[in-house]
């Protein structure tokens, strides 16, 4: 099949972008879309052209380090799946694909598809953990979790911090990120102690990032790669009045 | 050189209890003048550099991906081992250690493996009190199920997800240290050598892969805890960043390179569909706790696997491996694949793949347990390959996967150079010839949270007068300048052919002559293949861009210089072993029947090799394997 890309080239923060126009011809719909790209890269290699710096890693659509906006959509067109396990089979022969990175103040772009997802660490880092030191831990079973909480809880745990849910959000709110974590943490026992005290670093560093608001439309959802529901941010929204009412003087 | 594995004196079981006795401590005091280099942060990397940070080391850690969350860790799917014993069906630490030990072929240390099968309680318990989401037994306790290799049921999992949540869990608890300003993170930073001063690790030069900066970094001891480098093969299920520079380069620099030809071909992954493609893709193992395997019975097979009536079906790993059946290890089954792929019974539009069924599973437990069992790895399938298992069977093909040599470590986990620790993948301790399924997650885990916070602390109380290392001493300007010299000689190179062009043939060969199987003849043509195509990159590679900024074709290009030299050791090392062991087959040593044969007499010792420079051939280095507790046996699982 044959495909038109208009691909965002940006050379570094500072530069202005924009975007450029290639073409590929006879490409197999078995395909997946980062092998496209490592098609026109091959290209534009071989003909004296700098290729297109994109992230990406496991490619089986666990790792979290892809992810562009595709046609206006963060990881393409297919549900629930990121850009590495998206197939040319998706698209039409001859169509025209625009290719952009992840857009959010936080995300700030380092070069063409490529974006700083720092912030994402700097959350969990501010309270994403149960706060056990290695080596001692009780025996695991001394702890006993039902099958639906474990399940409950494995569901907001799938998060795979790609930042879709970020980049499709008219705020550019990481509430859905954050608040999969909150909830995973603060469902199981283990997490529970130090529910109060994550939410409110979390939310407050999630601020301090220049994340937006969560004003509820939803899309968050719509194209996370994993499904993880919206609500979550219910959950946090909860443990976080929770929290400020509970709030030791 | 005689190589010391350090293993404790006293009886298997109290070996390690032992050293912990008379491991020598760090006052706490004192630990803030001790620095700690970290490369990697999967779950050897995170863990290990999590436990230091909170005994209150300076710890740096290093990862070339953008968020530590990202190591390939993440991807393992189907569970990790402990000998809990929860179902009650006869496990324990010495039936875990027996397996684990048969299962790689009786080519690993006893008393490497049987700490590993020790250490695996406590991971359970570290992992479920980090919040790790393991499945559950509708009362609430832990549920297991079984891999590959072994009749019980040992494997703890959290879905088909297991590697993703062990590794946030992983990484949360590097993550709380970074908080902690314990561990500082640099991340996007491809370690390119390793500094040495006075015959010690002393830091590492790195590339900061977001502005191309070159960068010193000094500390009292350097960690390895890259993983493995099974993409050498191009086509492999690791991800497309996985390499084995660092640990190249630290071999490069004196460290001894263990077992380099035991890379481990999985047998459940995506069969390969055309030549553009990048990577294969795994299917748990755990799929064959349900799952068929089959092939048709007759040559040249055009129906459809649906359309196939059951005699006319060949469940040829139940057929020849009845007590095991599905659930034979992975080089066995692996190979079993491949003689019925080559031998014209391969199924799929390229011939190259066999059937995984889950007709019978479905028909006897119903749609929805098995969706609810393995319903993440179905729609993985769907979404791959276009089609849906749950109305026809799966195809799958073996693929490259575990690397089970690395960097030669004693039982400290440290390499030949002191100060250079090696753990998970990056080193070839626990898993000899062949890796059970399940035990990748386990060994690196074990290596980080509980066995290396001991040896490292035992190597830097005698550090404690050092005092703080320079970057301006003149090793670390001599690494940095090879370092610089070797980027501008790949960018000015200005040739015709692609870094993936090379890495693909380079991967092609050792696919043919080095992988599933191998003979003299090949292994001879391959080394002087890999010389003259190493010769033809060197002249001939196109590397656009510059090496002041942002440059993935330059991260590549470094990586695949290192994968010439690598996979010409692997050849030589599988040449070296007249006997089949494990992921090791030399087709000249077979039994009738077609299974490995095994030489205890000539070959029960692991290799270690020396580099001694760029055109000579590798000094081979003996350690001696002594069964004190196991005799080994022939490995049957008929």
């Amino acid at each position: 099949m044959d495909l038109h890309l208009k691909i965002w080239r940006q050379k570094d923060q500072k530069s202005e972008g924009k975007l450029e126009n290639y073409d590929l011809k006879d490409l197999n719909p078995h395909m997946s879309f980062l092998e496209m790209l490592d098609t026109l890269n091959e290209k534009l290699i071989t003909e004296g052209d700098e290729p297109v710096e994109f992230d990406h890693d496991c490619r089986e659509g666990i790792c979290g380090q892809c992810g562009m906006m595709i046609n206006g959509l963060a990881h393409g067109p297919l549900k629930n799946t990121t850009t590495c396990q998206l197939h040319l089979r998706s698209f039409k022969d001859g169509e025209t694909i625009v290719i952009e990175p992840f857009r959010a103040e936080a995300f700030p772009v380092k070069r063409d598809l490529k974006v700083d997802r720092s912030a994402f660490d700097r959350i969990i880092s501010s309270g994403g953990f149960v706060s056990i030191n290695t080596g001692q831990a009780p025996d695991a079973t001394a702890i006993a979790v039902t099958h639906q909480l474990a399940e409950e809880a494995f569901d907001s745990a799938a998060c795979i911090g790609c930042g879709a849910c970020v980049a499709t959000c008219k705020n550019a709110s990481a509430a859905l990120f954050t608040s999969a974590k909150v909830t995973h943490m603060a469902l199981l026992p283990q997490g529970k102690e130090e529910r109060s005290e994550r939410v409110i670093k979390m939310v407050k560093q999630m601020d301090n990032e220049l994340f937006g608001h969560c004003s509820n439309t939803e899309a968050c959802e719509i194209e996370c790669p994993q499904g993880i529901s919206v609500l979550n941010i219910a959950r946090m929204n909860y443990e976080y009045s929770r929290a400020l009412f509970f709030k030791r003087k | 050189m005689i190589l010391d594995s350090k293993i404790p004196n006293g009886p298997l079981e109290e070996k390690w209890t032992n050293y912990k006795k008379t491991a020598k401590l760090v006052n706490p005091a004192n630990r803030k003048k001790l620095d700690v280099i970290v490369v990697g942060t999967g779950l050897a990397g995170s863990s290990i550099a999590a436990s230091l940070g909170e005994m209150g080391y300076n710890v740096k850690s290093f990862c070339f991906q953008d968020s530590p969350r990202r190591a390939h860790s993440v991807a393992a799917q189907g569970g990790v081992n402990a000998a809990k014993n929860y179902k009650n069906d006869g496990d324990s630490v010495y039936r875990m250690f027996a397996d684990t030990l048969k299962g790689g072929d009786f080519r690993a240390r006893e008393s490497n493996v049987y700490r590993m099968a020790e250490c695996s309680l406590n991971l359970i318990d570290q992992a479920v009190a980090q919040g790790v989401p393991f499945g559950r037994e509708y009362g609430g306790y832990l549920n297991n199920r079984s891999f590959g290799g072994v009749q019980v049921s040992r494997t703890f999992y959290a879905r088909g997800q297991t590697g993703q949540q062990l590794l946030l869990g992983a990484y949360q608890a590097l993550m709380r240290q970074v908080g902690k300003k314990t561990v500082e993170l640099f991340s996007r930073h491809e370690m390119l050598d390793l500094v040495m001063i006075d015959g010690k690790a002393r830091g590492i030069i790195v590339r900061n892969l977001d502005t191309g900066e070159i960068e010193r970094h000094s500390a009292h001891a350097v960690v390895l805890a890259t993983g493995g480098y099974g993409k050498i093969y191009y086509l492999s299920t690791l991800a497309m960043g996985c390499n084995g520079s660092a640990i190249w380069r630290a071999h490069k620099k004196g460290a001894l390179m263990a077992s380099p030809s035991w890379i481990q071909v999985h047998p459940t992954s995506l069969p390969q569909s055309g030549d553009y493609q990048s990577k294969l893709t795994l299917m748990s193992e755990s799929l064959r706790n349900d799952g068929r395997i089959w092939v048709p019975s007759k040559n040249n097979e055009t129906r459809k696997g649906n359309d196939i009536p059951e005699e006319e079906r060949d469940y040829y790993l139940e057929r020849r491996y009845p007590a095991f059946g599905n659930l034979a290890p992975r080089d066995i089954s692996s190979r079993a694949a491949k003689e019925r792929i080559d031998a014209g019974f391969g199924i799929g539009p390229l011939k190259n793949a066999v059937y995984l069924d889950f007709s019978k599973a479905i028909r006897e437990q119903g749609k929805e347990k098995i969706q609810e069992k393995y319903g993440n790895l179905f729609d993985m399938y769907l979404k791959i390959t276009g089609y849906d298992a749950y109305q026809e069977p799966m195809m799958i093909s073996p693929s490259a996967h575990f690397s089970m040599g690395g960097l030669w470590v004693d039982y400290e986990l440290m390499t030949t150079v002191p100060g250079l620790f090696a753990l998970g993948e990056a080193n070839f301790a626990d898993h000899g010839a062949n890796r059970l399924g399940a035990n990748s997650l386990l060994q690196a885990s074990v290596d980080g949270y509980f066995i290396a916070p001991y040896t490292i602390a035992n190597y830097l109380s005698n550090e404690i007068h050092t005092g703080k290392i320079s970057t301006e001493d003149p090793a670390f300007e001599k690494a940095e300048n090879a370092v610089k010299k070797q980027i501008e000689e790949l960018i000015n190179i200005k040739g015709t052919k692609t870094v993936d062009h090379f890495h693909k043939t380079l991967g092609k060969l050792l696919y043919d002559y080095c992988g599933l199987a191998r003979n003299e003849e090949g292994l001879k043509y391959a080394i002087e293949e890999i010389k003259k195509l190493k010769q033809e990159f060197y002249r001939d590679v196109r590397v656009s861009g510059h090496g002041n900024n942002m440059n993935t074709e330059l991260e590549k290009a470094g990586r695949v210089a290192d994968y010439f030299e690598i996979g010409e050791l692997m050849c030589y090392d599988a040449l070296t072993r007249n006997e089949s062991c494990g992921a090791h087959f030399r087709e000249e040593y077979q039994t009738p029947d077609g299974e490995a044969l095994r030489n205890d007499a000539e070959y029960q010792f692991i290799s270690a090799w020396a580099w001694t420079g760029e055109h000579t051939e590798p000094e081979l280095i003996k350690e001696p394997l002594v069964f004190e507790e196991i005799q080994p046996t022939v490995r049957s699982y008929k």
